[in-house]
């Protein structure tokens, strides 16, 4: 009879799992005011997971081709046993995973957990960021919906009306003039392929940095625990923070669960290619402060094409908040309240705008 | 002297010009300067005399030129001079209407019929314009009520110009014509519903608003399907009439062909036609139609069989069970919408029950047509294929509901397990930290 001495035994022989055991437990997480938010990347990691098992049981009956997309997702939510429940986890679960990816990265940026020597952590970050949107933008198509092929439609347009690489963009978005079966197989490859392949590799970076340079300290924190050193508290990770931890999961997948069930995710009606846009069309909430601005920008701005002159801002303001850490170090007061002041217009230009998107007929 | 005998022989020598004598030369010049004006008033052609002056005119007859122009016939090519003769190239008043010109200086309302119906009439003319135009609508207004009156002195009744418009007439097809399909009943109206003007006619002006308050209306206007009739479909245009007692029914049965037949076929036709009763005007009305209910046919108070029928005859007893076959159908339907707008609120996916329910609508549409044979058996194969639908989508809202309800009690007890697993998870952690503080 193998019993688990024996089992732990033959695999630290072959792995050194005591090894990777000592190294967790000598990890520590810091214990003060603002610990709760070190949560939030291990919630959206394990959302990621969720992701990828429900993902791989929806591939079982989907089929990515205009004629059988919607009829399969339809035949998932009636016929398949559970597959409601494994369809609406998946697309709540993607929301959930979006939200909390982006709570993640502004507590960082508000713990200023982006500093040296966490450049690296933050720029690997953002990208997961990227990769969780695309997932977001191609899987959204997926169920060839009306509201979901139309929005796809003006989702590609944006980027496609971007100087000198904005048609090739589209062209290769699309697979062609318009969104089209060509669309559909491409997303999903994205979807299912590409998406999956890159996020792995930067999750697998992101841990491993977070594993290197250790749990950021609040400055603030920090200079308090500088001044007072027995106030300054950890815990180890294994296992007290990963239990916890846990527990924000168990919580995690009750949430999904009641959404699940009291609010299954809607299919919609078919798309029709040939029907003229529903009105009301717009994107998911986590894109709606970009397509919302774009819609409140004037035709004309100067000389310039009010939309592009749009795109190229939010090109710019994403390119500035990826390369924060090169431009904040260890800087002044006032330099320091200047990018704090700057992180929060960003996060009430994100929530009002959203909301005004929602509100706007 | 040599020199007089140089040029003289220079004379004799000299070749003739082009071969021509001179003489001829001049005339050629002068035949040149002859043409030109011809060629040059027809080139003036393209400026509208008439226009330039009556354009600029504050009162009749004024002419606005961009409605003018915008008109079909400017279109066409036609001018002023098409319809009222003259000159339009000339540009001095005396000429371009004089006498010589052929100006008819004012179209009567006696001369506009035979006026539009010498080009609209003329077969070989008009194909030129629009080959498939009708060419009999003078034909048709002479054996109209318009037609007939006009032609016993009637100067009231319409003519041409009092539907089409006078300078600025559009084709039917186009919105802003007067004859377009949406402007049909208010041109009408504008005579017919005008009880002054119709004093004498001894015919009712109410038809304009009770049109507007009917089914036909809605779908024409509201709903805007320009397939719905207007008072040209029923009544026709050129030849526009009453239909009378014996044509009503096959008036309407051009668009609701299947009621035709069957009303046909049924008891009614012959009892109808004895007793001198319209066919469909009878239980529908003319100009006010309403959506029909089920509440026509029946026995109860709001039913038009009782206006006929009584109690304890066979057409009561057959409409007591029409009315009866249809609320129970109806009722079914509505009982599974219902059930099925439930479940759909709630989430669940019965877009397939609602597909099926399209289909026992359907059959209720179909047995509502049926009805018009006044015969209870025929209306049944319907009633009885749509209840068995409404049966099958009953059971799926049904089945939609059940589901709900046990994915509840499932994420009851998941919730609970979560739960449970969270209060170990919690007394874990306490404990692990409570050894290791010691």
């Amino acid at each position: 009879m193998i019993d688990l001495a024996t089992t732990r035994a033959w695999l630290d022989e072959h792995f050194r799992v005591d090894e990777v055991i000592a190294l967790l437990r000598e990890k520590t997480v810091p214990i003060h005011r603002f610990s709760y938010f070190y949560f939030l990347g291990g919630m959206t990691l394990f959302l990621f997971i969720l992701q990828v098992l429900t993902g791989i049981l929806l591939l079982l009956y989907y089929r990515p081709t205009p004629n059988d997309a919607f009829e399969s997702v339809q035949y998932i939510m009636t016929q398949v046993r559970f597959g409601w429940l494994i369809r609406s986890i998946h697309s709540w679960g993607a929301n959930l995973m979006i939200l909390t990816a982006f709570v993640h990265m502004f507590s960082v940026f508000f713990m200023k957990g982006y500093r040296k020597p966490r450049e690296l952590t933050w720029l690997s970050g953002i990208g997961l960021l990227g990769i969780v949107l695309a997932f977001g933008f191609s899987g959204y198509l997926l169920p060839w919906n009306t509201l979901s092929y139309f929005a796809t439609k003006v989702g590609t347009d944006i980027p496609g009306q971007m100087p000198v690489v904005g048609k090739w963009i589209l062209m290769f978005l699309r697979g062609g003039e318009d969104v089209t079966g060509a669309t559909l197989t491409r997303f999903f490859g994205f979807h299912v392929a590409l998406l999956p392949g890159l996020a792995t590799l930067f999750v697998g970076l992101h841990l491993l940095l977070v594993q290197r340079f250790g749990i950021s300290v609040p400055p603030n924190v920090e200079a308090e625990w500088r001044a007072k050193p027995a106030a300054s508290r950890e815990m180890p990770f294994f296992p007290n923070f990963l239990l916890r931890e846990l527990m924000a999961w168990y919580i995690a997948l009750a949430i999904l669960g009641a959404l699940a069930a009291f609010r299954p995710w809607e299919l919609g009606m078919k798309a029709d290619a040939f029907a003229p846009a529903p009105p009301g069309i717009r994107p998911e909430w986590y894109f709606m402060f970009m397509f919302q601005t774009l819609k409140l920008l004037p035709a004309k701005i100067l000389f310039l094409d009010g939309e592009l002159l749009g795109i190229l801002g939010f090109g710019l303001a994403g390119a500035v908040w990826t390369l924060l850490p090169f431009f904040d170090r260890e800087s002044s007061g006032r330099a320091q309240r200047f990018v704090a002041g700057a992180g929060i217009f960003a996060l009430s230009y994100i929530v009002v705008l959203t909301v005004v998107g929602y509100l706007a007929k | 002297m040599a020199i007089v005998q140089r040029s003289t022989r220079h004379q004799e020598h000299a070749p003739r010009a082009s071969g021509m004598p001179r003489e001829f030369a001049w005339y050629l010049l002068a035949f040149l300067l002859w043409a030109a004006f011809p060629l040059a008033r027809l080139s003036a052609q393209t400026t509208n005399s008439c226009l330039d002056c009556h354009s600029k005119l504050s009162g009749p007859p004024q002419i606005h030129s961009a409605e003018y122009l915008a008109g079909i016939h400017a279109q066409k090519g036609l001018t002023c001079t098409s319809c009222h003769g003259g000159d339009s190239s000339r540009q001095e008043p005396t000429r371009a209407k004089g006498a010589i010109a052929g100006h008819n200086r004012h179209v009567s309302r006696n001369q506009i019929p035979e006026l539009c119906g010498k080009c609209h009439s003329n077969v070989a003319y008009m194909r030129g314009f629009n080959p498939s135009l009708r060419t009999d609508q003078f034909s048709q207004y002479q054996t109209s009520m318009h037609g007939k009156r006009f032609a016993k002195g009637d100067r009231k009744v319409a003519v041409c110009t009092d539907c089409h418009g006078v300078h600025d007439i559009q084709p039917p097809g186009d919105q802003r014509s007067k004859v377009h399909p949406l402007n049909v009943a208010q041109t009408c109206a504008r005579c017919h519903a005008d009880a002054d003007y119709m004093k004498g006619y001894d015919i009712p002006t109410t038809q304009a608003a009770d049109y507007a308050a009917s089914v036909h209306h809605d779908a024409l206007v509201l709903r805007g399907d320009l397939s719905a009739p207007t008072c040209s479909t029923c009544h026709g245009s050129h030849g526009a009439a009453p239909p009378g007692v014996d044509s009503v029914a096959r008036v309407c049965s051009t668009c609701h062909v299947f009621q035709a037949q069957l009303f046909d076929s049924g008891p009614h036709k012959d009892v109808f036609a004895t007793m001198g009763l319209p066919a469909c005007v009878t239980c529908h009305s003319n100009h006010r139609i309403q959506h029909p209910t089920d509440v026509m046919i029946g026995t109860s108070a709001g039913s038009v069989c009782i206006h006929c029928h009584s109690e304890g005859d066979a057409g009561f007893v057959a409409a007591g069970t029409i009315h009866a076959r249809l609320a129970e159908l109806d009722a079914a339907m509505a009982r599974s919408e219902d059930l099925l707008g439930r479940a759909e609120r709630s989430g669940m996916e019965v877009s397939e029950a609602k597909l099926a329910q399209s289909e026992g609508r359907d059959y209720l549409i179909k047995a509502r047509v049926e009805l018009h044979a006044a015969d209870a058996a025929k209306v049944d194969p319907d009633i009885q294929a749509g209840l068995k639908v409404a049966e099958k989508t009953y059971q799926a809202g049904q089945n939609a509901m059940a589901e709900l309800s046990y994915r509840r009690k499932g994420l009851l007890v998941s919730v609970a397990t979560i739960v449970l697993v969270l209060i170990g998870l919690f007394l874990m952690i306490r404990k692990l930290e409570s050894r290791s503080a010691k």
